[in-house]
C-alpha cells in the first residue's frame, strides 16, 4: 500500500503529514524541535526511512537533524559511537551543526567579500541552511544550501559537512548580493541523468552549473532579464527565486524569478519568458507534475513589496503546456480576504497516481490537490508559518 | 562549582533544566565557563559563540550578578558571586524588537 508524507518546515518547528495512497484522512505528527525554525526537510530518494532537517536559529545557530525511521526519532548526526550512552541520557554529542567554509589552499578558495545591500563590500558570513538535497543514489550523502551563499556537500549521513568551494569562489562571487531575505542558496537540483550534472540558485546572483559534480560552476542566466539590477542582462545578479526540473526529460527547466516565469530547453544555456496571461508573474514556487513533464504549477503575487495574491484570492496556475497559457485554480482555496504568501520551497508534488499537489502558505494552512489541482483541501489550518513542503511517496 | 542558566531554545537542545552547574579550573571567566560548557555539553558548540573564531553569537548576551557583561573581555574575571556559586552566570537570547 503506498504511504504519502508530506515534510513540513515552519517557523516554529517541524510536521510530518501521513496518509494512505487515497489521501483522504492525515495523521499530523509534530512539533518536531518546538520553538526552533525548521527552514527544510527532505528524504532520500533511495531511503525514504532518511530524512534531513535544517533546525535554525537567528539566535543559536546551525543544527542538522537526521531521522532513520521515517521521522519518528531524530538524531544530531555528528555524534559518535561513544556517546551512544550520553545520548540515552538525553545528551547527544552533535557536532553537526559545523559549516565552515572551505579556505584551505588545496581544495578552498580565499573567503572574500560579496556586496552588501549599500553596495559596499562585506565578509562572507554563515547564517543557516535553506535547503537540503539528499542524493538520488547514496542516502549518507546529501547537499546544502547556506546563507551566505554556498554549497556544502556531507558523504557521512551528516556528521560532517565540507564546502564545495568552486561555487562561492567563482570570479564572478564578489558581484553577488543579497536579496531580501539574505543572500541565500535555496535551490538544487541533481540530474537525474547526468550525475556530474548539478544546478544551483542563489538570490540575488542567479543560477548556476556544475557538469564536473561540483568543481567547477557556470552562470546560466542568458534570457534573464531583470529590470531592478543596473544591468538588466547581467551575467550574474538576478534574483531567481526557484527552479525545477522533470526526470524525464531533464534538460527542460521551469524558472520563477523575481519577476518572470521562464523556461530552459537547453540545460539552462538559454531562458526564455513563458509568463503568458498570469495576472503578475511574480512568485516564488515552480512546481511540475510527477507524470506530465509539461504540466506546471505556479503561486503569483502582487509585488515588489506586499507579497500578498491579487484581489485576496488565493490561486494556485497551472500550465498544461510548458508555460505560456495558464489557467486558474481556485476550486476549495479562498477567494477573499486572503493575503498568504508561499515561499519558495513550500510547493511539491507527489508520484501517486493520480498526481498530488500541495503548498503551505505563511498563515500555517497546508493545502492539497489529489487531482492534478483540480481541487483542493486544507490538510492542516492552523500551523505556524510554513517555510517549507517537501513530499515522500513510499510505495 | 559554577552556576548556568540558559535560554529555553538551549534547555532543549541539551535537554537540561534552565539552571545547570558546571566545574571550572582556574580563573572563572566567559571563557573558561563556556569551554567548561561545551565540553561537558557539545551540542551547544556553536551556538552561544561561533565555532571557528570564538566571537560570540551576535544575539547572545550575559549578565553576571545584575551586571551586563556581554562586551567585556572573555578572559575578564568575573564577580566573585559567580565563582563560589552564590550566583548563577546567565546565558540570555537577546530580545529583538517589541
Amino acid at each position: 500500500m503506498t504511504t504519502i508524507r508530506i515534510l513540513v518546515g515552519t517557523r516554529k518547528g517541524a510536521f510530518i503529514l501521513t496518509s494512505d495512497g487515497k489521501r483522504r484522512k492525515w495523521k499530523v505528527d509534530g512539533p518536531h524541535f518546538a520553538g526552533w525554525e525548521i527552514f527544510h526537510m527532505k528524504g532520500s530518494p533511495v531511503d525514504p526511512d532518511r530524512i534531513y532537517a535544517s533546525q535554525t536559529s537567528s539566535w543559536f545557530g546551525q543544527i542538522i537533524q537526521r531521522s532513520d525511521d521515517g521521522g519518528r526519532t531524530w538524531t544530531q548526526p555528528g555524534s559518535d559511537d561513544s556517546a551512544a550512552k550520553a545520548a540515552a541520557q538525553g545528551i547527544p554529542q552533535g557536532k553537526s551543526n559545523m559549516f565552515v567554509y572551505d579556505t584551505s589552499k588545496k581544495t578552498g578558495k580565499p573567503l572574500s567579500t560579496h556586496q552588501w545591500y549599500d553596495g559596499t563590500q562585506h565578509p562572507w558570513e554563515f547564517a543557516r541552511v535553506w535547503h537540503l538535497e539528499p542524493s538520488l543514489d547514496d542516502p549518507d550523502t546529501c547537499y546544502a544550501g547556506v546563507e551566505d551563499a554556498a554549497l556544502f556537500k556531507t558523504t557521512d549521513g551528516g556528521a560532517t559537512w565540507h564546502e564545495l568551494a568552486g561555487l562561492r569562489g567563482h570570479e564572478t562571487g564578489p558581484n553577488w548580493a543579497p536579496g531580501a531575505g539574505g543572500m541565500c542558496l535555496h535551490t538544487i537540483v541533481l540530474d537525474p541523468v547526468n550525475e556530474n550534472r548539478i544546478y544551483c540558485a542563489i538570490s540575488a546572483a542567479g543560477a548556476f552549473r556544475s557538469d564536473d559534480a561540483g568543481k567547477t560552476w557556470t552562470p546560466i542566466n542568458k534570457g534573464l532579464h531583470s529590470e531592478y539590477i543596473p544591468n538588466p542582462t547581467a551575467e550574474v545578479g538576478h534574483c531567481v527565486h526557484h527552479i525545477e526540473i522533470h526526470p524525464s526529460n531533464p534538460n527542460i527547466l521551469f524558472m520563477q524569478k523575481h519577476w518572470d516565469v521562464m523556461r530552459s530547453d537547453d540545460g539552462g544555456d538559454t531562458w526564455r519568458e513563458v509568463s503568458g496571461n498570469l495576472p503578475t508573474d511574480f512568485g516564488f514556487p515552480i512546481a511540475v507534475h510527477a507524470h506530465e513533464p509539461e504540466t506546471i504549477y505556479v503561486v503569483p503575487i502582487k509585488s515588489d513589496s506586499l507579497h500578498y495574491p491579487p484581489d485576496g484570492k488565493l490561486r494556485v496556475f497551472r500550465s498544461r503546456s510548458g508555460g505560456e497559457e495558464w489557467e486558474a485554480l481556485t476550486r476549495g482555496l479562498p477567494q477573499e480576504h486572503c493575503y498568504v504568501n508561499v515561499l519558495r520551497d513550500a510547493m511539491a508534488v507527489d508520484r501517486a497516481d493520480p498526481g498530488g499537489v500541495y503548498f503551505g502558505t505563511t498563515g500555517g494552512q497546508v493545502y492539497a490537490s489529489n487531482d492534478g489541482g483540480d481541487s483542493w483541501e486544507a490538510v492542516v489550518r492552523d500551523l505556524p508559518a510554513v517555510l517549507s513542503v517537501e513530499t515522500q511517496t513510499i510505495a | 562549582m559554577i552556576r548556568v542558566v540558559l535560554p529555553f531554545h538551549l534547555q532543549t537542545l541539551a535537554n537540561c533544566e534552565k539552571e545547570i552547574t558546571l566545574e571550572v579550573e582556574g580563573a572563572v571567566t566567559q571563557r573558561s565557563i563556556l569551554d567548561a560548557l561545551e565540553a561537558g555539553y557539545p551540542m551547544l558548540r556553536g551556538t552561544v559563540r561561533e565555532h571557528v573564531s570564538l566571537k560570540r553569537r551576535p544575539r547572545v548576551r550575559f549578565f553576571a550578578d545584575g551586571e551586563d557583561v556581554t562586551h567585556d573581555s572573555p578572559d575578564a574575571e568575573l564577580p566573585e558571586s559567580i565563582a563560589t556559586g552564590a550566583q548563577p552566570f546567565m546565558i540570555v537570547g537577546a530580545v529583538a524588537g517589541g
